[in-house]
């Protein structure tokens, strides 16, 4: 799962998960059933856990793009120079 | 979000706390339920009215109980918890409620009902301060959610009274 994926994954979780809760609450309450907006709240969680717990293929849509080697060596590391510094002893 | 366990944990995590809000949503529509219980109740006889033999005056009615609870029931009620006490004020105490009769009612369509029956519980008297006694029949009811808030109120009836001989 790349990086887009990572971040699809996780707005669509998040809502699903609201519109299962939102969708239990307006059914239970119309059909005065508990039960019923649990059910539903239930079935929202799984299909929410199959939609975006694996690793499907369309999470993997923009895979990283790494540097081709010869590019790279168009663009040598810089080298590290040490210079010596000069320290005068002055003397009184 | 990088891995399957990761993924697992975050969505479980949220799917709890949105559980926890609509479990207290739920709780909250109680609020706006429009409730408007009625009761009646007769004491069609006194069975027996006597003092015990180390004092304490006792009685024995039979009652007749007429009531509609269906509308304390909502979509998140388990069950509504039902008693009938008899309430009255001696000098000793400002306050004597004596249980009479109770009953779990489980469903709306049970919670309309007629009834006569014997006190369930004994009517006792810390003393011997019920002869030509007024005193109330209350019924109280504690409604059982499946979730949230327990709601209790009572209906207050007065006007009984019990004869001042024992018989």
């Amino acid at each position: 799962m790349d990086w887009q994926g990572q971040k699809l994954v996780e707005q669509l979780m998040q809502i699903l998960l609201v519109i299962s809760g939102v969708v239990a609450v307006v059914v239970g309450y119309t059909t005065e059933s508990f039960r019923t907006m649990m059910l539903i709240y239930a079935g929202g969680v799984v299909l929410t856990t199959l939609v975006t717990v694996p690793n499907w293929p369309f999470y993997n849509l923009h895979p990283l793009k790494w540097l081709d080697p010869s590019e790279a060596e168009k663009h040598p590391k810089p080298e590290v120079v040490s210079v010596a510094s000069k320290k005068k002893f002055s003397k009184k | 979000m990088h891995s399957f366990g990761y993924r697992a944990n975050a969505l479980l995590t949220f799917a709890v706390t949105i559980l926890a809000f609509i479990c207290a949503i739920a709780s909250f529509s109680d609020n706006f339920s429009n409730q408007n219980p009625s009761a009646q109740i007769q004491i069609l006889n006194i069975n027996w009215f006597q003092k015990q033999p180390h004092g304490n005056d006792e009685v024995s009615l039979t009652l007749n109980i007429t009531a509609d609870l269906q509308s304390l029931f909502t979509w998140n009620t388990k069950q509504v918890f039902a008693f009938v006490a008899a309430e009255y004020e001696t000098s000793k105490n400002a306050l004597n409620q004596v249980s009479l009769w109770d009953a779990i009612i489980p469903e709306k369509e049970h919670a309309k009902f007629w009834i006569q029956i014997s006190n369930k519980y004994r009517f006792i008297d810390q003393g011997h301060n019920l002869r030509g006694k007024d005193f109330n029949l209350t019924l109280h009811w504690h409604v059982m959610p499946k979730t949230g808030k327990m709601f209790a109120d009572k209906i207050v009836m007065s006007g009984y009274r019990l004869p001042n001989a024992y018989r």
